[in-house]
């Protein structure tokens, strides 16, 4: 027997709209559990001082220089490169095995747990060549990390710009790279940014493959060669050591504020670019 | 009036794969004259324009045989590089293709891409190849305006513009009115008239009226054959042929 159309309708919107809800009150008590906790600790001097006895007393200073500074070193490196291969994977080379193995190797690197990351990064950055636990191995190890996932994000993205525009562009006697970068990287950007958000998120919040390969110095870091620790780092130890759980949640909130800022920072971009282009 | 040859094509075929697109043909084509090449769909029509301008090279599988002479030199020679033949050859495609950026910088695509940086002269170039597509008046206050926005015919003419503003000596139309109305159509088809004393167009067209109207010579094809080939008059009025009488009386196609 055929269900009624009104009532698979009814269906559909109580299921879905559960599920919605579910995850949008999740997601809210976790950030307000974070900042009932969090907030009330937060002070100008605890922004803008260094940590004192492990962190017990002080600020937090050195570790939010390490939260900017980590993810930009990774950035820095990956979009050039993420950017590059998928251009590469999409405009310059056919559809052959080659091409599948590098997909499906992507594809693996971006479900890998981060720890993996963390010692491959201690091992071959660190020791191997010898950069020590710095700020330079952990941003290259992050670089590394989030490099699926802006080769797949970007490909996507270049891949969605409408052949009839690579066409045009080639009539009007563009070379291939210059149809690259005059129409499909620009038509490609907001999908190419989506790849980069998520590339800062993952390396901001992460822990693991920070903490083998930059180490977790308080002091602050004043070369690519010392050692630092980031926001996440810092609230992780200072859990799990137990050493002071206010100290703790007035880091997540601080990184939550930070997180919550970069991607309103990176939508208005985004938004002003977008009204560029289509005045 | 003296018939000067502009592109002369030599026993042209073109594969894609297996399939062959087209089977061998040759023809002369005049320059500063408006050839309409006609016939049913899958004749090869496309595929030839396409063969003039190197745009078969985008697809990997595709491949031509024979010899395309423009003003004698062979288009597909080794020494020859696709990219200047296409300064040279201009398309319109079938759909209006404006690209995702202003009025202005869509005229100016190729100047710029060619090295012209002078405001001066792209400004120059975007006001007379606006106006020999006949859209000058109606867009020159909002040459910033996205040219997305623009209506369809509006957008077609766009492209004619653009395309003259690489200021090459051809100029191929691949069915450019099959979206259009009547009226954006007439407009299309008045600009050709007057433009074809600066260069030689090409016109495949779907419509045979429009063949009938605005071509100097009609080329018929059927199944990637050249059927027939003559003045507009002759085509449509004695036709050599007899697929070309039924397939220009309506009888087939």
């Amino acid at each position: 027997m055929r269900i009624p159309p009104k009532i698979t309708q009814a269906l559909a919107v109580l299921i879905l709209g559960t599920a919605t809800l579910v995850t949008v009150v999740v997601l809210v008590l976790i950030i307000a559990f974070v900042l009932k906790r969090g907030v009330p600790e937060i002070s100008w001097e605890f922004l803008s001082t260094k940590p004192q006895e492990m962190g017990k007393a002080g600020g937090i200073l050195p570790t939010i220089v390490g939260t900017v500074l980590l993810p930009l070193i990774a950035i820095v490196i990956a979009l050039p490169m993420g950017v590059g291969t998928a251009v590469y994977l999409s405009e310059y080379t056919r559809e052959n095995r080659v091409t599948k193995i590098i997909r499906f190797g992507t594809d693996c690197l971006a479900g890998i747990p981060s720890i993996i990351f963390g010692l491959f990064g201690y091992i071959f950055f660190v020791t191997i060549l010898g950069m020590g636990w710095s700020m330079l191995s952990g941003g290259l190890t992050l670089a590394i990390m989030i490099l699926p996932t802006i080769i797949r994000t970007s490909e996507e993205a270049i891949r969605a710009v409408p052949q009839a525009y690579r066409e045009v562009s080639c009539s009007l006697a563009a070379t291939s790279w210059e149809t690259v970068h005059k129409v499909v990287l620009p038509n490609a950007l907001p999908g190419i940014m989506t790849g980069v958000m998520l590339g800062i998120g993952r390396s901001i919040g992460e822990t693991a493959a920070v903490i083998f390969t930059a180490g977790s110095s308080l002091m602050m870091p004043t070369s690519l060669n010392d050692s630092v620790r980031t926001m996440s780092v810092h609230f992780y130890l200072l859990a799990r050591e137990g050493i002071s759980n206010e100290k703790a949640y007035a880091t997540a909130a601080v990184l939550v504020f930070a997180v919550l800022f970069v991607n309103l920072t990176a939508y208005w971009m985004m938004n002003r670019f977008i009204a560029k282009r289509s005045s | 009036m003296e018939r000067k040859v502009k592109i002369s094509v030599q026993n042209l075929s073109v594969f894609f794969g297996r399939h062959q697109a087209l089977r061998g043909l040759s023809l002369d084509i005049a320059a500063n004259r408006i050839l309409g090449i006609i016939g049913p769909a899958s004749s090869g029509k496309t595929s030839f324009l396409r063969a003039l301008n190197r745009m078969n090279d985008l697809d990997p599988e595709s491949r031509a045989e024979g010899r395309v002479l423009l003003d004698g030199a062979d288009i597909y020679h080794p020494s020859q590089s696709a990219v200047q033949l296409r300064k040279r050859v201009g398309m319109v495609f079938a759909l209006p293709m404006p690209l995702p950026m202003s009025i202005y910088d869509n005229v100016v695509y190729g100047p710029r891409l060619s090295g012209v940086r002078d405001r001066a002269t792209l400004d120059e170039i975007v006001e007379r190849t606006l106006t020999s597509a006949f859209l000058w008046d109606e867009v020159k206050d909002r040459l910033n305006l996205l040219a997305l926005r623009l209506s369809g015919g509006q957008q077609q003419r766009l492209c004619l513009a653009r395309t003259l503003a690489m200021d090459p000596e051809v100029v191929l139309l691949d069915e450019p009115c099959s979206g259009l109305d009547p009226i954006s159509t007439a407009r299309i088809e008045d600009a050709l008239s007057v433009l074809k004393a600066r260069y030689t167009i090409i016109l495949v067209t779907n419509n045979t009226k429009q063949a009938s109207r605005v071509a100097d010579e009609t080329a018929f094809f059927l199944m990637g054959d050249l059927v027939e080939m003559g003045e507009t008059s002759q085509i449509f009025t004695v036709p050599k042929d007899q697929r070309t009488s039924d397939y220009v009386t309506g009888r087939f196609g």
